[in-house]
């Protein structure tokens, strides 16, 4: 189990991606289809749609927060983001996605140790208290 | 929790009407995850929420507008989704065109001055030395903080405009003088005065710093000329592309570093890169993606052309004619355009055979005809987001190689200075 400070508390359960990059979603996130598209990312190409994206922190673009308001709209956003620190821009797109579309999403801070412990492919459980475990390996 | 005044609680409470009230509960929302103890004034915003996206953006901008929103302090407003004038000569759909238009009245109606630019410190509405301000753009930020030493937090599009209609922001960050010191150390070792006279200099280097800074402050030491502004905006707009830069010092050059103790609060550098000729090499190399020699269109102005960049195209353009299977554009401002106009610089432009776009950019608006694949630019940015958002692959080079490979309908590359 691994303890992450709730930025924006929920629930969330998905297959996890991850990445050591900072992602910018304008220029690296494709609404439309729930995809990451930054050539300059190691994830471009992977659905994100529905999963765990665990990225370091935001960067680039201040419309970052726009697009994931779109996604959440359109149905493609991630289930949850897990950064390492606090995140503002992704926070503030799950705090903006309650407001107008009920759909907050959850979001994650975790120490880097925490971070590292990620792999793409774990499937994850997010609870309400940041909490995160591995749902298919039962560990407590 | 954050402590809030009377009148922040009474904005929060409903007191001064519905959309303050919106918008402050996301400011306040915002203050804890920042954890910020205190909300501060002030004295100026500029909105990048502009950018039409989809339903999602248009219906938060028009719910705020239906609340009879209005902005607190002087607001200028980011490019658009859409030439308001100018779109039917492109590949925008009437149904884009309509919804961004209908999102850029939603932000008139706030009562902010339609600016529609991402360079809003090259207009009458550029903020001074220490003023409080609530910025989205991330060029526009990274050139605010570091080149103005103006004082805004990193403002992601959906806030920027909630601290417009409030007037106040979370008290956190790049707002406060304490946190504005450098943390890595970049020095640039022989990089000899020649190549940093070179008109791609500063772009490429703020490519690569942004990508060493990751989201540190960022001083880099070792630059022997005195940049244009247009230089540093390059440079602004390329670390803030390729890493989370709001702000970066410049020692000897931008107003936070006089020398590299101060740009460093009189603290010791967390760590040291060194700079040589070959890493400013690779970064440019690396603003390329394209591999032969055809081109589609040579693209300027991101972030938008000033009333310099203009007055230097004119002369390289005077008397040619761009060859007739290239385009060329430059994306703009209004207030720049006319500024250029009654310079007298953009008729040569014109005869040359160049476009200009306004409000808006190649990467804001769905402008492109799809046929066009092959782009050049002199923009760090253009050349870093082109290829995801657009599926283009695109050449980057000065501004005389621009000009040179769209007369003769090939990419040309005076490479003597970077061999």
């Amino acid at each position: 189990m691994i303890v992450g400070r709730p930025i924006v508390a929920g629930e969330a359960d998905g297959e996890a991606l991850v990445s050591a990059d900072a992602l910018s979603f304008w220029g690296g996130y494709d609404f439309k289809t729930g995809t990451i598209i930054d050539r300059h990312h190691s994830l471009a190409g992977a659905r994100a749609a529905g999963r765990i994206l665990a990225v370091p922190f935001s960067k680039g673009s201040s419309t970052t927060t726009a697009v994931l308001l779109e996604a959440v709209r359109a149905g493609t956003a991630p289930a949850a983001i897990v950064t390492t620190g606090v995140d503002a821009f992704f926070a503030l797109a799950s705090i903006v996605a309650g407001v107008m579309y009920d759909k907050p999403f959850p979001v994650l801070a975790l120490d880097p140790a925490g971070f590292a412990r990620l792999r793409s492919g774990m499937r994850l459980r997010i609870s309400a208290d940041g909490r995160i475990r591995e749902s298919d390996v039962e560990a407590s | 929790m954050v402590r809030l005044t009377a009148r922040d609680r009474e904005m929060l409470d409903g007191a001064h009407g519905a959309a303050p009230q919106l918008a402050m509960s996301i400011v306040v929302r915002m203050a804890e995850v920042y954890a910020a103890a205190d909300l501060m004034d002030i004295s100026q915003a500029h909105i990048d929420s502009t950018i039409y996206l989809g339903d999602a953006t248009l219906e938060f901008a028009e719910r705020l507008a239906s609340l009879g929103a209005r902005v607190a302090v002087p607001t200028s407003l980011n490019v658009s989704g859409v030439d308001e004038c100018g779109w039917k000569e492109w590949s925008v759909s009437p149904e884009w065109a309509a919804k961004a238009a209908r999102q850029m009245l939603a932000y008139e109606r706030m009562g902010a001055v339609p600016t529609w630019t991402c360079a809003p410190y090259q207009t009458r509405m550029r903020p001074t030395f220490g003023q409080q301000i609530a910025w989205g753009e991330s060029n526009a930020i990274a050139f605010a903080n570091s080149v103005i030493g103006a004082r805004t937090e990193r403002y992601p599009d959906l806030l920027d405009i909630c601290c417009a209609i409030t007037g106040r922001v979370p008290a956190v960050g790049l707002h406060l003088d304490a946190n504005r010191g450098g943390q890595l150390l970049v020095r640039l070792v022989d990089v000899p005065e020649r190549l940093q006279r070179d008109d791609q200099f500063f772009a490429v280097l703020g490519h690569l710093v942004g990508k060493l800074a990751g989201d540190r402050i960022p001083v880099i030491d070792g630059v022997v000329v005195s940049p244009a502004e247009d230089h540093l905006k390059a440079m602004a707009a390329a670390v803030a592309s390729s890493g989370r830069v709001a702000l970066f010092h410049l020692v000897g050059v931008t107003p936070e570093a006089p020398t590299r103790d101060a740009a460093f609060h009189g603290r010791a550098p967390e760590q040291t890169v060194d700079v040589r000729v070959s890493d400013l090499r690779d970064a440019r190399r690396e603003l390329t993606t394209a591999d032969g020699r055809e081109l589609d269109m040579v693209i300027l102005g991101s972030p938008h052309f000033s009333l310099a960049e203009f007055s230097a195209l004119a002369p390289l353009v005077a008397g040619k004619r761009k060859h007739p299977r290239v385009k060329f554009l430059i994306t703009s401002g209004r207030f720049m355009k006319e500024q250029a106009e009654r310079a007298g610089v953009l008729a040569p432009i014109a005869a040359f055979g160049a476009q200009v776009t306004l409000d808006t950019c190649i990467l804001a608006s769905p402008m492109l005809p799809p046929e066009i694949r092959l782009l050049m630019t002199n923009s760090a940015k253009y050349a870093y987001y082109a290829p995801s958002l657009l599926n283009a692959r695109v050449t980057f080079g000065s501004l005389a190689d621009c000009v040179r490979s769209a007369v003769d309908g090939l990419v040309v590359r005076d490479e003597s200075m970077w061999q």
